[in-house]
């Protein structure tokens, strides 16, 4: 089966491009990255601040249990409805520093389209912490959040 | 079944990594390898399976004996760390598609 997200990072170089073909108009795909709310519901993490327009900014935040643990900013360079954002991204306290990201939505057909997400980072080094955090973080705390479901079903 | 993600569940268990390191040096018959870890030996040999199904290893047939040598382009794959980003993102926009759908029908 064809993966629906792929991702292509080169040998030496500090950049990943992901790339996810959905099921949904372009208009609806754009909106999941510019309403609050929606960005809420799919990443999971509360939206402090998220300035749609050119020069903007945005923070999130997620917490567990009462502790933050996830914090996240970024300015936005530039905002084009249903076609492009670009914008930095920085997770505080992570060691892969601040990442420039290009993303780009288009139009496959009315009911498809596209997202393809440039990311560059400080230098190679910076993009192999990104690559580990599924390891370090992501994984981990996917098993935590299924320890606590597990623990309140007793 | 999903056989990249096995790849990652194959390196989460101890005495599989400890198998991969062991030949990462030199090519062993799975006697050999038995003889190093005190696990009866059909567990090891459930290890070679499940190590082999993911490429991780490869078998070689030297006259009588199979002798398994570890798979280093395989390995490289779990260096880049690659797959648990790449499902993490795809778990990210599978929830984002169902979010939109919802989202649409209301």
């Amino acid at each position: 089966m064809e993966q629906k997200t792929k991702i292509k990072a080169e040998d030496g170089s500090q950049e990943l491009v992901i790339t996810r073909e959905f099921d949904l108009p372009l208009e609806l795909l754009f909106k999941a990255y510019s309403e609050p709310e929606l960005v809420e519901q799919w990443m999971g993490t509360k939206v402090i601040k998220l300035e749609n327009k050119n020069h903007g900014s945005y923070q999130f935040e997620t917490s567990y249990n009462g502790n933050i643990v996830f914090k996240a900013n970024g300015t936005i360079h530039e905002f084009s409805p249903n076609q492009k954002i670009i914008r930095t991204f920085e997770m505080e306290n992570l060691p892969m520093g601040v990442q420039l990201e290009y993303l780009e939505f288009e139009k496959l057909t009315d009911d498809n389209s596209r997202l393809t997400m440039q990311i560059i980072y400080k230098s190679e080094k910076h993009r192999a912490e990104q690559l580990k955090l599924p390891f370090a973080f992501g994984i981990n705390k996917a098993h935590d959040k299924l320890q606590e479901i597990i623990k309140n079903l007793k | 079944m999903n056989l990249r993600r096995d790849v990652f569940q194959a390196i989460a268990d101890p005495t599989r990594r400890a198998i991969l390191l062991m030949l990462t040096t030199q090519s062993m018959t799975a006697g050999t390898i038995a003889s190093n870890f005190e696990t009866a030996r059909p567990t090891v040999s459930k290890h070679l399976q499940i190590l082999t199904e993911c490429e991780l290893l490869k078998q070689e047939q030297q006259g009588r004996e199979i002798y398994y040598h570890f798979n280093p382009t395989k390995i490289k794959e779990i260096a880049d760390f690659i797959e648990p980003f790449r499902q993490m993102w795809d778990t990210k926009f599978n929830k984002l598609e169902t979010v939109m759908k919802n989202y649409k029908s209301k």
